[in-house]
């Protein structure tokens, strides 16, 4: 027996502590968003999508004309790469408990399940809404850049875009754990989620009679006015709405509820 | 204090758990012996709320699982040493339920310590981790919320000699000091020195419970004497039954009073003992045999 394995006397008594508290939401979602970034996996994701975001605009001040090097044209396109490798981001959250066999800890400590999946939604929403400021920041360095190599470095933009943007990468990343919740597998729902939509679209050019439907139902179509510097309409939010209907809270509530009644072993 | 009332669990028509009533007193090690898929672990699983019973229920210190409002801290679980986030080094995995539970952070540098991983393994990343380093980790988190209930899945798994005997000492200390805790393994030999009560189940019954004494004792005493027809009857005397067998008699009854006997007739003994493993380790073998015989022990 070494010294370093001897029971130190005392240190496994069992303490009477006074009443103790349930953990807060906050202190939950500070957990989880530290499981995001603890990882080498998870670091690296986030990476990515920073870098992701850079090398758009880096692309842009090189390939684009001096005259479309401006703010809103660093700012729009940069958000598209970010708005794949979310999703990825809210698969992983909530699968890799399942794949890595962490739900058997995490809901021993917190066996209220869907305070833990509250708490991972937050994170990955919050997540989300940093990389829209990171877009921010990014597009703000290459428009100085611009401006002081002979682009043409305007600043102008309506400040809505902003809040699409927000909404685009939060419904996204929240998309993708809709899907993780449900499906409860990495691969199947990082595949799910890139297969569902995308099928559902060439459905929806390919036969006719679903060409009505998939104007409401394909996300890759209703989304698409989040990326135009014009206003969003009022028919092109119900139509946002509509399909996120289908693709992120339908997957939700389904997901929640088999996450609840799932057996963790 | 555990306590378990006719907990069953069903996958389709198959019992895991059938109809499982047993107690944890504070104070006591209660062994949770059965051979492997008894449905030792079904039920650890359902005493932490993880797997739903199909009936029955299960509560700790006084509550179900469920209603504890900060689990950790009544309650240490280890249910699979693998289970771990293989990226993850040994420290972030107790930050991360030091900071769930409100601990301080100075709790993980403690437990890693009392668990014997020092500062070189706590921050290596679990993939890297022998099964026995697991275990520990697994350890130190059970304790990492100072419980005053543990409740431990093969804990000894894994383990060198040396960290089964250092095992031992831990949980006996976490006993004596009036912790309640439940362990089980598949090895009777194991929970043995330690355990205090012994609940074993097959084929997710219940097929025996008690003290590990009165469990153990139940295999009789055998007895050698150079004239063993001396002894023979001496016994015949003292109305002890006695059976011939490899190592000698087989007497159901003490030692003492297997003693007292000889002595009284003046025969002289060469050995004197407890059955080997007794009656418990007969029927945990039968348990094991198969499915046929466990109608036949019960």
């Amino acid at each position: 027996m070494t010294t370093t394995t001897a029971p130190a006397a005392g240190a496994v008594a069992p303490r009477h502590h006074t009443p103790v508290r349930r953990p807060s939401l906050l202190r939950l979602t500070g957990v989880e968003v530290r499981k995001l970034v603890d990882t080498r996996a998870g670091r690296w994701l986030m990476i990515t999508i920073g870098l992701a975001t850079a090398a758009i605009v880096t692309l842009q001040l090189i390939y684009a004309g001096d005259a479309d090097q401006t703010f809103l044209n660093f700012f729009v396109p940069s958000l598209l790469p970010v708005s794949v490798l979310l999703p990825v981001l809210g698969i992983l959250s909530i699968t890799s408990e399942w794949s890595q066999r962490t739900a058997l800890t995490t809901y021993a400590l917190v066996p209220r399940r869907e305070r833990v999946v509250a708490a991972k939604l937050i994170a990955v929403s919050l997540t989300a809404l940093a990389s829209v400021l990171t877009s921010l920041a990014v597009a703000a360095v290459g428009t100085l850049v611009a401006s002081a190599t002979g682009g043409a470095g305007t600043w102008q933009f309506d400040w809505s875009l902003i809040l699409n943007a927000a909404v685009l990468q939060v419904t996204s990343v929240l998309m993708g754990a809709a899907f993780g919740l449900l499906l409860l597998n990495p691969p199947l729902a990082i595949v799910g989620y890139l297969l569902l939509p995308t099928l559902w679209g060439v459905l929806g050019e390919m036969v006719k009679p679903l060409r009505g439907p998939s104007e409401w139902l394909d996300t890759s179509k209703t989304m698409e006015p989040l990326f135009s510097s014009d206003a969003v309409t009022g028919g092109q939010w119900g139509r946002i709405a509509v399909s996120l209907l289908v693709w992120m809270v339908l997957p939700l509530a389904a997901g929640l509820f088999r996450t609840l009644r799932r057996e963790v072993s | 204090m555990i306590t378990v009332e006719n907990l069953t669990k069903r996958y389709g028509p198959h019992p895991a758990v059938d109809d499982v009533s047993f107690q944890c007193e504070p104070g006591t090690v209660t062994g949770f012996l059965g051979p492997n898929g008894a449905g030792k672990s079904t039920t650890m699983r359902m005493i932490c709320g993880l797997t739903t019973p199909t009936a029955g229920r299960a509560t700790v210190s006084g509550h179900p699982y469920q209603e504890l409002p900060n689990p950790g801290r009544e309650v240490g679980v280890l249910l699979d040493a693998s289970a771990q986030h293989a990226g993850r080094t040994g420290r972030e995995a107790l930050t991360l339920s030091a900071y769930t539970m409100g601990l301080d952070r100075r709790e993980v540098a403690a437990k890693l310590d009392l668990v014997g991983l020092n500062a070189v393994a706590a921050k290596r990343r679990v993939r890297a981790y022998s099964l026995g380093m697991r275990q520990r980790l697994g350890l130190a988190h059970a304790l990492l919320g100072d419980p005053r209930v543990l409740i431990l899945d093969e804990p000894a798994n894994g383990l060198d000699p040396e960290g089964i005997f250092w095992m031992r000492g831990l949980l006996r200390d976490f006993a004596d000091r009036g912790g309640t805790v439940l362990l089980s393994s598949h090895l009777l030999r194991e929970v043995e020195a330690v355990a205090d009560r012994l609940v074993v189940i097959g084929g997710g019954r219940i097929v025996a419970q008690g003290d590990k004494n009165e469990l153990l004792a139940g295999g009789g005493t055998v007895v050698r004497a150079r004239d063993s027809a001396a002894l023979r009857r001496a016994l015949e005397v003292a109305n002890l039954s006695a059976a011939d067998s490899s190592e000698g008699l087989l007497v159901q009854a003490d030692a003492e009073a297997v003693g007292q006997a000889a002595a009284d007739a003046g025969v002289a003994l060469a050995e004197l003992r407890p059955a080997s493993g007794g009656g418990l380790e007969q029927l945990f073998l039968t348990l094991t045999a198969g499915e046929s015989t466990k109608e036949a022990v019960r």
